[in-house]
């Protein structure tokens, strides 16, 4: 367990260095970083130690945010995302399961996400047409809910919580009308 | 002393076949969207799947190919050099790039191989050949040449093999009549309006570019039954047609009047809501109607098709009868349905496109709802009825995408559609339903190799398409657009041996 859980910090810890160049996800395909979001981005000193974790911390204790992810389980995952990060990239990067079919382009409703509380919410930008597009074919839309592609780390949104939507996902029970062409 | 060793070897190999369970082997039927994502989602479930791919077309990715726009506006986000369409063929490209994957085009079920064929051959058989056929309005009039289904003209615009030679006329008439007021609809009417040169750098087909450009088309009807309250689009693809340069909208004040039950079908509705926002805006928005040539779009509520009247040649359509509609309740789903009010108009129009619903279609063998168009299925599973007519479940056989849910959502719907599928695939082979106890492991692939060359079946393995896939660009690349499409089975198979 002690074990495991010291090579996810040290895999994170990998991943975490190589930001702002390219990095592999989940799926194992090279991606572009959202460079125009991205802060100008300190070189972190790179270190496989476990040791080096807290002091990394503290120095880069104003690039990073605090989320919580709480799954359809109700299970909570804490995790630190770096400014400039998208939600979805932010899942990739920490094994959360957050689809993301269409890759943060915009075509498909399947990083949806729960925005908790509603002083976070009312502190991200209002979605625009396209999200809302999107937003429309979502299954199980709450008041606050977005895209995970859309929302990007930044000051405020440190201590946010998301919940990721329950399945909703039976097309013959759960509400899911069929629309006629 | 021969005979000794055989059955030495023989031993030896049962040996080994008991420390290595066989692989759990997967035939999906239809390589779009459907057929992809379950292939993603089962290779990934289970380290000993072995999944098949079949299609009866030498191209994959069914409508991502043939079905979505060319038109569809560029992703606009920066950060992602790619399409949102080049994004889904890479995924799925990938998919069929791993070891434990194959794909089998120009392998038709129901002529190439049998449902009971690949039922004998596979541990469990994935149907996700969607949705092919249209549904009928069943008026008069309805075989008259100039009236095509969305389905064909979507076909023929994108260059599937099978409508190459639909060839619409679109020089003799400046109307054009679209029947449904769906996603589809919109398509289609964009493509007959948008600007050719907004066209010219797609991958729509040539021979579409070609006629459209000659095309005298400068009104597109869109007629719904229903008011815009109702209307089956959804706001994206709304957005989109609205916003074509230079185009007339038309839209009848008088029809945006909504009632107490329009009002409540709006609160719960959000989708509904956004659509009728953009219907407002643009029926009052002030726009420039003095262009010379200038194309104009009519949205038509309700109205309902009444029969299609013939010109004077008595072969082709020359105008649409409408009959005007009311709306009323109908009690037991509480929706709002449709009704004639015995008040006709005609509406001239020398092309007609009925868009009022894809259809899928049963093969032998094959349990299939007539009435809904899908195959009765529970999470997947197919269902027959046994004599008693109890529900029974088909042991092995599984349906996604359209066919088990209609023709009905977006790409990445699938993906939650074939997740379910291939959530009850894997329960049930953890159950031990889709392993034989005794006898022999099924041949899956060899199976239907086997198969093939028996029947002297040549098939389009994944690298054919390939190739097919390498001309194209190449020869797109010459005429600054992604692709040039190869649109007739003969040139198809040639760029395979090319």
């Amino acid at each position: 367990m002690v074990l495991s859980r010291f090579s996810q910090l040290g895999a994170r810890f990998l991943k975490e260095s190589g930001i702002g160049q390219f990095w592999v996800t989940r799926r194992g395909c090279v991606k572009w970083p959202s460079s125009h979001y991205l802060y100008p981005t300190k070189s972190l000193s790179f270190s496989t130690a476990v040791t080096g974790k807290a002091q990394e911390e503290s120095s880069e204790q104003k690039e990073k945010i605090t989320v919580t992810f709480v799954d359809k389980d109700g299970e909570e995952k804490v995790i630190q995302v770096p400014m400039g990060m998208s939600m979805l990239e932010a899942a990739h990067e920490n094994d959360i399961e957050l689809e993301g079919a269409c890759e943060g382009s915009l075509a498909c409703s399947t990083c949806h996400v729960i925005v908790m509380d509603m002083e976070y919410y009312n502190k991200l930008e209002d979605p625009a047409d396209e999200e809302n597009d999107m937003l429309d074919l979502a299954f199980g839309l709450t008041e606050t809910s977005r895209l995970g592609c859309q929302v990007i780390a930044k000051p405020e949104l440190d201590g946010m919580r998301l919940a990721l939507p329950a399945a909703t996902r039976n097309f013959a029970v759960d509400g899911f009308v069929p629309k006629p062409h | 002393m021969g005979q000794l060793l055989l059955h030495g070897w023989k031993l030896i190999s049962r040996g080994f076949s008991s420390l290595t369970p066989h692989p759990l082997r997967v035939c999906i039927v239809g390589s779009g969207p459907a057929g992809f994502y379950t292939a993603e989602k089962m290779l990934k479930a289970l380290d000993g799947a072995e999944v098949d791919i079949l299609d009866r077309l030498p191209t994959p990715f069914g409508l991502v190919r043939s079905g979505v726009a060319p038109d569809h506006p560029e992703t606009k986000l920066s950060h992602l050099p790619e399409t949102w369409k080049q994004i889904v063929v890479n995924q799925f490209s990938r998919v069929a790039a791993n070891e434990r994957c194959s794909f089998f085009g120009n392998v038709n079920l129901g002529t190439t191989v049998s449902l009971s064929d690949l039922c004998k051959m596979y541990d469990a058989v994935v149907l996700a050949y969607g949705a092919e056929s249209d549904r009928y309005l069943g008026v008069p009039g309805e075989d008259l040449g100039g009236i095509y289904s969305a389905r064909e003209f979507v076909w023929w615009y994108n260059g599937h093999p099978d409508c190459s030679n639909v060839s619409p006329d679109l020089k003799n008439t400046d109307t054009a009549v679209v029947l449904g007021q769906g996603n589809v609809a919109l398509d289609v009417a964009r493509i007959l309006l948008r600007p050719i040169n907004e066209l010219e750098t797609t991958d729509i087909a040539e021979h579409a570019l070609t006629s459209l450009r000659e095309s005298t088309i400068r009104k597109v009807y869109l007629v719904g039954r229903r008011g815009p309250v109702q209307a089956a689009c959804t706001a994206k693809e709304l957005r989109e047609i609205l916003g074509i340069k230079d185009l007339h909208v038309c839209i009848q004040k008088a029809d945006l009047l909504t009632s107490a039950a329009d009002e409540e079908e709006l609160k719960k509705g959000r989708i509904q809501r956004r659509v009728y926002e953009l219907f407002s805006k643009a029926a009052t928005s002030h726009q420039q109607h003095d262009i010379v040539g200038q194309r104009e779009l009519h949205f038509m509520f309700f109205r309902k098709p009444d029969r299609f009247l013939p010109s004077e040649s008595g072969n082709t359509v020359s105008g649409v009868r409408l009959e005007k509609t009311c709306l009323k309740e109908n009690g037991a789903s509480g929706k709002q349905v449709a009704v004639g009010t015995g008040q006709f108009e005609d509406l001239k129009c020398g092309l007609v496109l009925k868009s009022v619903g894809y259809k899928s279609v049963p093969v032998d063998g094959l349990p299939f709802d007539e009435y809904r168009g899908v195959v009765p299925n529970m999470k997947g599973r197919v269902l027959s009825l046994d004599q008693a007519e109890h529900a029974i479940v088909e042991k092995g056989l599984y349906v996604t995408g359209w066919l088990k849910r209609g023709p009905t959502g977006i790409i990445a719907t699938n993906l939650y559609c074939a997740e379910e599928t291939v959530a009850s695939i894997l329960e049930d082979f953890k159950n031990g339903l889709l392993t034989p106890s005794s006898g022999s492991p099924k041949p899956g692939r060899q199976g239907l190799l086997q198969v093939l060359e028996n029947k002297n079946a040549r098939f389009v393995p994944f690298s054919g398409w390939e190739k097919i896939d390498t001309k194209e660009r190449m020869e797109g690349e010459l005429r600054n657009k992604p692709r040039k499409k190869i649109t007739t089975w003969e040139e198809l198979l040639l760029a395979v041996d090319g």
